[in-house]
């Protein structure tokens, strides 16, 4: 019924979140070759790394990590973390759950759907956020929201422009309400980095739906999008469900929001950095 | 206060199609009320009502989230399901008030944000987004009441306020019951016991520290029977104006961000 529903089915998708579903070691030993799942190619895994994980087939942006995401972007050594440590958040004491936040960053390494610090590009001091789509889907709970507002103020109080590099399914319901303030409490920030007369810079990658979606990640001086990256409010299967209805080839895609005027450009993962770099100098 | 009811039983009680709507309560509180509509972008949501009214004497900008009372009402009102249109006539709406120095009430009661092509295709993430951050910004105090449903993102697009009062068996959560059920459990009928584990009921939420009040309710709550209430209601908004009418603009968006920040 309403669109946040759909992200928060996505969550317990376990499979569908992650890269290994659009990209899936092969058979053959040592993870040499890598199927892509959108072409199946048989792709060279050295010779992906080097392509920004982008299939050269069918120019498939395959999800990515947040670590490897930084290094795409900042210059090497700049990175430094803010915020590493935050406890889980359980405000509503939802059964399982603390158990399930452990685990999953037991399993993936990260210590939440979010990574943030400052670093630079090409010598340009950014504050910078990155999320995983791979920590239960890249919803946003207390964490999150807290590691966000964190990197926005501090933002504000060095005067950095900032990047945030959205991929969510949105608000994270095992936390109740508490995960739908997180949307009021980042865009409160936002608009006081805003009043400073600093830039905001939200780069969309996929999928980018849900309570993030109607949050900070539609709130930049510059949106940009990586291609093909599925944008919404709403999900896609909730809103076929609520209208009966096939949804048209290519809806909600980032090509479909740039024709509707709410994204400034769609930019390919190779050239990320260049063009982060000159609207940052801009 | 009937207090043995399930956060369950709240749901349908919130959601129950003979409690009064915005509108009743605008009629109800308000000494006088002119409607003001459209967005100036695309066209004018039937799910939001809006305009300025007068309480004792003062102008204030009262903007509304309207179900309606039959078939043909919901038909008209979208179930009170605003698209992004809706959000923006109310974001002008709120920064007219903030240029004219109009205090803003605002009444919340949705199933949640329409989820629909068109609004998708006219943005309703974005007109969401906005709203959130601008009403972080306004300068004049803010009220939020809950007097049915909020329903997620599409409440919250009316609730970043100075203050968040709910009525006793309203709800106020991050998803429905019938959609949290269907996802944890693959099962919708699971729902009462998601409406527990949620914690969407106006108590949990003031213990959780998200709202700031709780009005209580007469044990039936109907057109009829809500006299007492819209007395308690009168005489806490007029505390309300009270409170805010001697703090300074700065403070009242510095309290504004504080109150979101902590959660
Ligand atoms: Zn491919």
């Amino acid at each position: 019924m309403n669109g946040d529903n759909f992200m928060l089915k996505d969550l317990f998708k376990k499979s569908s979140s992650t890269p290994s579903k659009i990209i899936k070691e092969s058979q053959i030993p040592d993870g040499l070759f890598q199927k892509c799942l959108k072409c199946n190619d048989i792709l060279y895994s050295e010779d992906l790394v080097e392509n920004y994980y982008v299939c050269p087939n069918c120019n498939n942006h395959i999800r990515v990590n947040p670590r490897e995401r930084l290094s795409m972007v900042l210059d090497e050594g700049s990175f430094m973390e803010l915020n590493r440590e935050i406890d889980i958040a359980d405000p509503i004491g939802f059964p399982g759950y603390k158990e399930k936040v452990r685990h999953i960053k037991s399993v993936t390494n990260l210590n939440e759907a979010v990574i943030t610090g400052r670093g630079k590009i090409n010598g340009t001091d950014v504050a910078i956020g990155v999320m995983a789509s791979n920590f239960l889907m890249g919803s946003m709970g207390k964490v999150v929201g807290e590691k966000i507002t964190g990197l926005i103020e501090y933002a504000t109080d060095c005067r950095l422009p900032l990047i945030i590099f959205s991929c969510s399914g949105g608000a994270r319901m095992q936390e109740g309400m508490v995960s739908l303030m997180q949307m009021a409490k980042t865009s409160a920030a936002l608009k006081r980095h805003d009043k400073e007369g600093l830039l905001y810079i939200s780069v969309l990658t996929d999928p980018t739906t849900g309570g993030v979606m109607a949050s900070f990640a539609m709130l930049g001086d510059i949106i940009i999008a990586e291609p093909g990256a599925l944008i919404g409010f709403a999900g896609p299967r909730v809103i076929e469900q609520t209208i009966g209805q096939k949804l048209p080839e290519g809806f909600q895609r980032s090509e479909f929001l740039l024709e509707h005027g709410f994204i400034d450009k769609i930019v390919k993962r190779n050239q990320m950095k260049k063009i982060l770099s000159i609207l940052i100098k801009s | 206060m009937i207090d043995n009811l399930t956060p369950w039983d709240k749901v349908k009680l919130a959601r129950h199609i003979n409690r009064p709507t915005s509108s009743d309560y605008i009629s109800k509180i308000f000494d006088s009320f002119i409607e003001l509509h459209g967005d100036r972008y695309y066209g004018d949501d039937n799910a939001v009502v809006a305009g300025i009214a007068k309480f004792n004497n003062q102008n204030i900008t009262v903007i509304g989230q309207q179900k309606g009372k039959n078939l043909k009402e919901n038909k008209k009102r979208n179930y009170g399901m605003p698209r992004p249109e809706g959000y923006r006539k109310a974001l002008r709406l709120m920064k007219q008030a903030n240029k004219f120095k109009r205090p803003i009430i605002l009444l919340v009661d949705t199933p949640g944000a329409f989820c629909g092509i068109e609004a998708e295709e006219r943005g309703q993430g974005e007109a969401i987004a906005r709203n959130l951050y601008e009403m972080s910004d306004l300068q004049v105090p803010i009220l939020s009441i809950v007097i049915g449903e909020g329903g997620s993102g599409g409440a919250l697009a009316f609730g970043v306020s100075n203050e968040v009062w709910m009525l006793e068996n309203s709800i106020y959560s991050v998803i429905s019951p019938e959609g949290f059920a269907s996802i944890i459990w693959k099962d919708g009928k699971k729902a009462p016991e998601a409406a527990g584990l949620l914690k969407l009921t106006a108590h949990d939420l003031l213990e959780l520290n998200i709202i700031d009040k709780i009005i209580e309710e007469p044990e039936e709550l109907t057109l009829d029977s809500m006299d007492d209430l819209i007395t308690i209601i009168k005489s806490e908004i007029e505390q309300f104006l009270e409170r805010y009418a001697s703090i300074s603009e700065n403070e009242i968006v510095a309290s504004r961000y504080e109150r979101f920040r902590s959660m």
